[in-house]
């Protein structure tokens, strides 16, 4: 934005301007964009079906191929969730699962809900598809190493699943992978399992460096004229800002894999001290255990907010589409996507207050821990307050933002007590954590998730999802999951402990047992209800209502490409030149409720927008 | 049904959970009591802004619904308002951590009487030492750890002499008077947790951690690992009993020294040799 924002003058037509009333013409000048500097990027257009579909260079497609790879894997984390909650709530019917089942269920799906599900969706899914259609470039800036990042993923995939048939099974460290347990006998998978999950990870690692370095420098250099940083939609800085923590944090991760990989294979002890182990000494000593706790929440709080910067820029831009209004405080969006994010490493210890590290951290990292509150109820508050005498459809785009919001406020809170250092040591591994971490980074980003599936289907797919079948999708979806971690947290307060495969008979946990059940019907319930949205997606695909252009009546520049759903190239003859910020809705005296990006101030001269 | 009446009968229904919820804290049987203050005053301080915010988004929902002939304000910014918003916010934060970190405070400064208790986890158990009559424990390598010495203790410390053994899982401790758990492993991590207490705190091989807390309720109580250590995590158990003082000190009495333990185990050896030797 420029300096005039600041003033808050409005942008409203000048005598001087309007030559002739009559004929309409206006100064030229208040049209002018700069013109370009560099020429266009050459695409290279694939020649065959194969390098149309399977190695393509074009991100629309590479999006659409993580999406759905980052969708099976969600699938099969979604089914470990449901044996976990089998033997949990009916241990009777789950004769067949041994204490090993359980715990390789418990890390597998965690590790795959958040790094290959969560991660790979929000950034390699949208991202790929959203960033170069919404900044007006037309692809990518290096798209063969955008198409390498997508097949070092599949392959990391790869690697992660065939772990679930090697000799041993997957590892069952838990997600965090704590040493020494993790590569001794003890724990199941401590033998090929472990070794496949390093090596997946750290593939991982790679293919995601080789795609976070595409979304940055297209984001910073191959916008289109016009496109201003303070001009672009929020999902883009919010991709943008999670990426840049990507960067920084996944190093972490891959030195701590590969340092554990070593501990493992060569005897090193990085992590791994003198150890007692069935009377005999180990081949050990010196290592510290609580330095991979270090490196691994290094990598693993960013993570946190590299799955929620991008469902918070999403949610920012459903909701002010579909409440016709602009975002509220957009400059505060973005300085607050900004500054969690770089608070976002200054407080990783604060999963460690029980870990045995210096106590005297805690001072530290409970205050930064609770500086991070701020800017973040800053942006629900900008959330509400854009619904706030907005005309706001209640389709089921919103649904899903409105869940997002009760559910994230709901989460976040929640970690307001486990923050909060004293407050967290009797609730630190009980089930209190599990409540609220899911709550907040499974529940709310998901509900973004399938918003921005049913936002953005008609432009990837070029027909409308069903809304009636959407409304059941949402509301089995939100209540079930409320109902599951909502009543989770009182467990935590009773004390039951996380990662218990089961409970015997403490005196003050039977009562834990009926809530057990009715926590794991609904899991049953909700998981089922997922497939609602790929029946949806399937009938669409065959009978569905074909979308026009812009169904939703947005402004950025995705919705105006030059076909549904764009091909190559997104813009067709010339790229799109961009007058404006994304949020000019209901503006007054426009004949619409909307003004595209692209719209020159003059078309719309008798406005009272504000210069963006 | 209006999506409005559904979010309002969910936030309803929140309240009323946490108003008649049988799930709730186990009572309190130490002296962090201002953990479950602060617990309240969280839940209250957060619970309110959960119920306003999620109140004011159902309120909007109802009331600016979309109608075809009405537009949205048109208002970017609105400097004050964000303003107030952002003081308004860092006062509460503050006003919860405040009394967060001076709870902190006393959970990391162990008072002087404090009677230590060493607390020796492995996969998948527990075992437990106290100080002797000279009020110290020895110095313990893993190393050393063997049949007759199953804490590691170094023979060549004199503190660790009469160093007091339990050999078993439940340890007894005295009403009312602070204590050190000073936690050790041998293997994995571990953590050494008693609800009713609240405190808790990860044993680490190659180092010792420490909590204190002082009991206050005369009783057996279950401890559960509250760290991920293994298959056999669940199973982890142990127990404690609080008892009277009197109660206490003969359960003391009866317990074994680590130089009674030493000289039980020469006694076996010896007459092991013996019997070989026979």
């Amino acid at each position: 934005m420029s300096e005039e924002y600041d003033n808050n003058k409005s942008y409203q037509a000048q005598s001087s301007e309007v030559m002739d009333g009559s004929t309409g013409s206006v100064n030229p000048d208040i049209d002018y964009v700069r013109p370009s500097e560099v020429g266009e990027q050459e695409l290279y257009h694939p020649h065959s079906f194969i390098e149309k579909w399977v190695f393509c260079q074009d991100a629309k497609v590479i999006g659409v191929q993580y999406f759905l790879t980052a969708v099976f894997t969600g699938v099969v984390g979604l089914i470990l969730s449901w044996l976990m909650r089998l033997q949990l709530g009916f241990p009777e019917l789950a004769g067949f699962m041994t204490a090993e089942h359980y715990y390789q269920f418990v890390t597998m799906h965690g590790m795959i809900m958040v790094v290959y599900f969560l991660t790979a969706l929000f950034l390699g899914g949208f991202g790929n598809y959203l960033i170069p259609l919404m900044v007006g470039a037309r692809d990518m800036v290096f798209p063969y190493v955008n198409m390498l990042s997508f097949w070092m993923f599949f392959v990391a995939v790869a690697v992660l699943m065939a772990s679930f048939f090697v000799p041993g099974g997957p590892t069952g460290a838990g997600w965090t992978l704590y040493p020494p347990q993790t590569i001794l006998e003890g724990t199941p998978g401590a033998g090929m399992g472990i070794l496949l999950m390093l090596i997946s990870l750290s593939l991982f690692v790679i293919g995601f460096t080789m795609g976070g370095l595409n979304y940055m420098i297209t984001i910073l250099q191959a916008r289109t004229r016009g496109m201003t940083l303070m001009r672009m939609p929020l999902t883009v800085w919010g991709i943008f800002t999670a990426t840049v923590l990507a960067m920084l944090a996944f190093p972490a991760l891959l030195v701590s894999a590969i340092m554990m990989t070593l501990d493992k294979v060569l005897q090193t002890s990085f992590f791994m001290p003198t150890i007692l182990k069935a009377g005999e000494v180990l081949e050990y000593g010196g290592g510290s255990p609580i330095l991979f706790q270090h490196l691994f929440w290094f990598f693993g709080h960013p993570e946190v907010y590299i799955v929620a910067l991008p469902a918070f820029g999403i949610v920012s831009d459903l909701i002010s589409v579909h409440a016709r209004k602009n975002i509220f405080g957009y400059r505060m969006m973005v300085w607050a996507i900004v500054g969690i994010g770089a608070l976002s490493f200054f407080v990783w210890a604060h999963h460690m207050y029980v870990s045995g590290m210096n106590p005297w951290f805690g001072f530290f990292f409970a205050t930064t821990t609770l500086i991070i509150a701020v800017p973040t109820a800053m942006k629900v508050y900008n959330w509400i307050l854009t619904l706030w005498r907005g005309n706001i459809r209640i389709n089921v785009v919103m649904l899903w933002c409105l869940g997002f919001i009760v559910t994230f406020v709901n989460g976040g809170i929640t970690g307001i007590f486990l923050g909060n250092v004293s407050v967290d040591v009797p609730l630190s591994d009980t089930y209190f954590v599990i409540a609220h971490f899911h709550m907040v980074m499974g529940i709310a980003p998901l509900m973004v998730i399938m918003g921005a599936v049913y936002h953005w289907f008609p432009l990837v797919a070029g027909k409308m999802l069903d809304e009636g079948l959407g409304k059941w999708h949402f509301w089995i979806t939100f209540l079930g999951a409320y109902s599951i971690y909502f009543p989770m947290h009182y467990l935590g307060f009773i004390g039951v402990p996380r990662r218990y495969f089961e409970m015997y008979d403490s005196p003050y946990m039977t009562s834990a047992v009926g809530m057990n059940e009715f926590i794991s019907i609904a899991a049953f319930i909700v998981g089922a209800a997922q497939f609602i949205l790929i029946f949806n997606i399937i009938k669409t695909l065959k009978t569905g209502k074909k979308a026009e252009q812009n169904p939703w009546k947005a402004n950025s520049l995705e919705w105006y490409t030059s076909t549904v759903p764009p091909e190559h190239g997104n813009f067709g003859e010339r790229l799109p030149v961009v007058h404006r910020w994304p949020y000019d809705f209901s503006v007054p005296g426009a004949k619409e409720d909307y003004i595209p990006q692209t719209t020159a101030p003059s078309e719309v001269i008798h406005t009272e927008v504000e210069k963006t | 049904m209006h999506a409005g009446i559904i979010f309002l009968l969910v936030i309803i229904g929140s309240i009323l959970f946490h108003i008649f919820t049988p799930w709730y804290w186990t009572d309190i049987a130490s002296n962090w009591k201002g953990m479950d203050d602060t617990i309240t005053l969280t839940f209250w301080v957060g619970g309110g802004v959960f119920v306003a915010v999620c109140l004011f988004m159902i309120y909007c929902v109802f009331r600016y619904q979309h109608k075809e002939d009405r537009r949205a304000e048109y208002k970017p910014e609105d400097k004050k308002l964000e303003k107030i918003l952002t003081w308004a916010t860092t006062l509460g934060v503050a006003a919860l951590l405040a009394p967060g970190l001076i709870i902190w405070n006393q959970y990391v400064n162990v008072p002087k009487n404090a009677i230590e208790v060493d607390v020796m986890a492995w996969q998948w158990g527990w075992q437990y030492r106290l100080p002797g009559k000279d009020g110290k424990l020895g110095t313990t390598q893993v190393r050393n750890i063997a049949d007759n010495n199953p804490f590691g203790i170094n023979p060549d410390d004199p503190f660790g002499k009469d160093d007091i053994m339990v050999e078993s899982d439940v340890i007894n401790l005295e009403n009312n008077r602070p204590v050190k758990i000073l936690l050790r492993s041998v293997d994995v991590l571990h953590n050494w947790y008693v609800p009713q207490f609240r405190a808790k705190m990860d044993a680490v091989p190659g180092t010792v951690t420490f909590y204190w807390f002082e009991p206050n309720k005369v009783g057996e109580y279950e401890v559960l690992c509250a760290e991920y250590c293994g298959v056999g995590h669940y199973a982890m158990r142990g127990g404690v009993e609080v008892q009277d003082k009197a109660d206490y000190e003969a359960w003391l009495g009866e317990q074994e020294t680590f130089e009674q333990l030493s000289a039980r185990y020469e006694k076996l050896n010896v007459d092991g040799n013996k019997l070989a030797k026979k």
